[in-house]
């Protein structure tokens, strides 16, 4: 044995003369493959069933071809000449032409959309040009303000320049409120039209609002939980887990059923003598309602990481505090608390980036008052149709919870999180 | 230092009763009364109450029934944070978020004192343990011993005058152990302070304590320095709860002042010395300590009974050689030899006649 580590380092070979490293991953290829197939069916479905949307989400979030597809001669001509040209001939007959081919396809209402999420009321414009076009002949720019004297517009035009391309950040600044105005430069829009921005901010306050009141509510009894006795702890933690087997909509409609004017809690109060009848708390249908009904929903996300991190710790380490002469108040506070951390840390992140992210509870008993950004991206899916603005509302929301979790791994540090 | 009225003890437990259900007595009036200055071992299986009694004292359990007083003074009342008493735990309970440094400063900060102070003693109860250069390291950066070493500092950085240990080397390996076992002792020795502790291992009872308190359902069952409770037990609990020990069952014959003939079920007589037996024909349990019983007829006392003994089994352990012996009907009688040049070499099958010192063999209560 000696005389092996004496000649120093050397290529060590199995029995049959053949390379260790090369013998070690052929014996072990077929295990590393095999568990390789094994995983790769879930593999496919996550790349297919979220990876793959994501990326067209982020995808459409800056790109929209509605435009620059159907009208490809106008947007020849916007790439010719600089900003700030007058439309000549030239480029009236490149609308001329491309409105023609446009009817031709029936895609005239596509491209007119595209123009008019920049520009409102323009739609109708493009469908009846549409209908026109194959009627325009030479000069063409006399012909097409014949037909509407709107196509003059310098601000349609701006924005048929600035549509032309199909890539682009105007759905980014239409979600934080901001436009391009007929030169290019970026300008909030007029003040009655800003939504998204209060929204947002809105949406963050109220997750931060209901994450606060999940921990202030979970935390106790978390601890409970992690020092009863198995058999009772196992019965209260039924009870914390058993709004994860109602349904959404049966748990919801009870938060209705408690808040309404008329309702359990309202009747109680005014029975007791505490309001008045026409004092009668508004409570649902508002803010106040989404924060009720979604801190009950999300209680248990915050309950689960904090029991399973306080579970494991051991009453002595408490005791340990008391015993050096601290106080039970200072024993919580400098002991207990920041082991805790891990699971606030975790149930903190994960109540807030569902709240952010919440559609039904706040579509429900919102009302006007109570609506998240998340009920604003359903609303352009399902009934605006102006999905590259939806994409972009939900890209940003998405880089906030990103930008979250990398302040988590800053301050407390990814490793420590615990889920359950 | 032994023994010591309940007048002047600094720690006294009287009449103390605890149940946890208010259906049975974990602890059964207890009384007991520990030295300034004394190492005091609560030695038990589990579930015998040791634990119950030291977390009545630190204060995490409250007595049911009676007073428990500290330095003259009753503290059932008293929170655990101002009893000042230090603690090592079963598993050291190290604050896992501090550094050793910062483990140590928790009990001075909370008592208000400066910082240079604090660095003052936190560097003399490191170096007692000799873990100066340790200060920065977080507990899970220490080895088992190591941690072990921390607690201990931090038990005794703030100068309590009492220490309350809590099985404190189970987790450690055989030889670590008798090394901390050596270094506790020490420590206690040169600080002068009160030690209560609490294991289920014998062997360090023995070693470490100037008394050791025996407790078996709820009950002190002895109190006794280390070498009265091997060689002297009160009863056939202790007995075999301490050592090795074998047991013939039998009736008193004869009871004579400092002597007992006992007459083994099997017909044999063997000699005895009377513990707690008060009268003929009493059931009795002989215990006698395997290294005490001879089978060279020069070794025994004149006129001593012998009785028939037959090897079973010669087991080789180095040191010693132990001897499985069937005597009176059953074959579980052990026999200790040291292993010398001149021992006679038994071997299985032999028969011979074994015998020993009237005061070596206790009759005790049958139980």
């Amino acid at each position: 044995m000696a005389d092996v580590s004496a000649s120093g380092p050397i290529l060590l070979t199995t029995a049959d003369g053949r390379p260790l490293k090369e013998a070690l991953a052929r014996a072990q290829g077929q295990a590393k493959r095999r568990a390789f197939m094994l995983v790769l069916p879930l593999l496919l479905f996550i790349v297919i069933t979220f990876l793959w949307p994501i990326a067209q989400v982020l995808h459409q979030s800056a790109y929209n071809p509605k435009f620059s597809d159907n009208m490809p001669k106008i947007g020849a001509w916007f790439a010719a000449n600089p900003i700030g040209t007058e439309p000549d001939e030239a480029a009236y007959a490149a609308l001329a032409e491309d409105l023609k081919a446009a009817a031709a396809a029936k895609t005239v209402a596509v491209a007119g959309e595209r123009v008019n999420y920049e520009m409102p009321g323009t739609r109708s414009l493009f469908t009846a040009g549409g209908r026109k076009a194959k009627t325009l002949e030479p000069p063409f720019k006399e012909a097409v303000l014949a037909m509407d004297a709107k196509w003059g517009d310098p601000a349609l035009w701006g924005v048929m320049r600035q549509v032309s391309s199909a890539y682009t950040t105007d759905f980014y600044l239409a979600a934080v409120d901001l436009e391009r105005d007929p030169d290019g430069a970026i300008v909030q829009v007029p003040e009655n039209e800003r939504v998204y921005v209060n929204l947002f901010l809105r949406t963050f306050a109220m997750s931060a609002a209901i994450t606060v009141i999940c921990l202030i509510l979970g935390f106790p009894v978390a601890f409970l939980l992690s020092v009863l006795p198995m058999r009772y702890s196992n019965l209260l933690m039924i009870l914390v887990l058993l709004p994860f087997w109602t349904s959404l909509l049966v748990r919801t409609t009870a938060w209705m059923v408690l808040l309404q004017g008329q309702g359990v809690v309202n009747s109680l109060l005014v029975w007791a003598g505490i309001l008045s009848d026409d004092g009668r708390l508004e409570m649902i249908n508002n803010l106040t309602g989404t924060v009720i009904a979604m801190t009950h929903i999300l209680l248990p996300f915050m309950i689960l990481p904090l029991y399973s991190v306080m579970r494991p710790i051991p009453p002595s380490y408490v005791r340990a505090a008391r015993s050096l002469g601290a106080t039970s108040w200072t024993a919580f506070r400098r002991v207990y608390l920041p082991q805790t951390i891990p699971g606030i840390g975790a149930g903190g992140l994960l109540v807030f980036i569902l709240s952010v992210g919440y559609y039904i509870t706040p579509a429900l008993v919102g009302g006007a008052s109570g609506q998240l950004i998340s009920n604003l991206i359903a609303f352009h899916v399902n009934k605006s149709n102006n999905w590259s603005l939806a994409a972009a509302l939900a890209t940003i929301l998405l880089a906030a919870i990103m930008l979250l979790y990398w302040l988590y791994d800053k301050l407390v540090g990814i490793d420590k999180l615990k889920l359950g | 230092m032994a023994t010591t009225s309940p007048n002047d003890a600094f720690v006294a437990f009287e009449h103390v009763q605890k149940s946890y259900d208010g259906v049975s007595l974990v602890v059964k009036d207890l009384n007991l009364s520990i030295g300034k200055g004394e190492f005091l071992t609560m030695l038990g299986p589990s579930g015998s109450g040791k634990t119950t009694c030291l977390m009545m004292l630190a204060g995490f359990e409250t007595a049911t029934h009676g007073e428990i007083k500290l330095d003259g003074r009753p503290i059932n009342q008293v929170p655990p944070h101002k009893r000042g008493i230090g603690m090592v735990f079963q598993n050291y309970a190290l604050f896992p978020h501090m550094t050793v440094g910062e483990n140590l400063s928790f009990p001075l900060e909370v008592r208000g004192m400066g910082k240079s102070d604090r660095e003052a003693k936190i560097k003399r109860a490191l170096d007692m343990v000799q873990m100066g250069a340790f200060a920065n390291r977080r507990p899970s950066q220490l080895s088992g011993g190591q941690q072990q070493r921390i607690a201990l500092a931090r038990a005794l950085v703030f100068d309590p005058g009492l220490v309350l240990m809590d099985e404190p080397l189970g987790a450690l390996d055989k030889q670590l152990r008798e090394h901390m076992q050596f270094e506790i002792k020490h420590l206690h020795e040169s600080l002068g302070i009160t030690v209560v502790y609490v294991t289920h291992d014998q062997g360090e009872a023995l070693t470490m304590s100037d008394r050791v308190a025996v407790f078996n359902d709820g009950r002190i069952q002895q109190l006794a320095p280390p070498a009265d409770l091997y060689e002297r037990p009160d009863n056939s609990f202790v007995a075999q709860f301490i050592g090795e020990n074998n047991k013939l069952a039998g009736t008193v014959e004869e009871l004579t002042e400092g002597h007992a003939l006992v007459r083994l079920s099997t017909g044999e007589l063997i000699d005895a010395t009377p513990v707690n037996i008060r009268e003929k024909g009493q059931k009795t349990l002989v215990s006698i300590r395997p290294e005490r019983v001879e089978f060279k007829p020069e070794m025994m006392p004149a006129g001593a009974h012998t009785i028939d003994a037959e090897v079973v089994e010669i087991i080789y352990m180095g040191d010693i050689l132990r001897a499985v012996l069937k005597v009176a009907g059953s074959a579980d009688f052990v026999m200790k030899m040291r292993n010398t040049l001149g021992q006679t070499r038994l071997v299985q099958g032999q028969k011979i006649k074994v015998g020993w010192h009237p005061q070596d063999a206790r009759a005790l209560d049958p139980m």
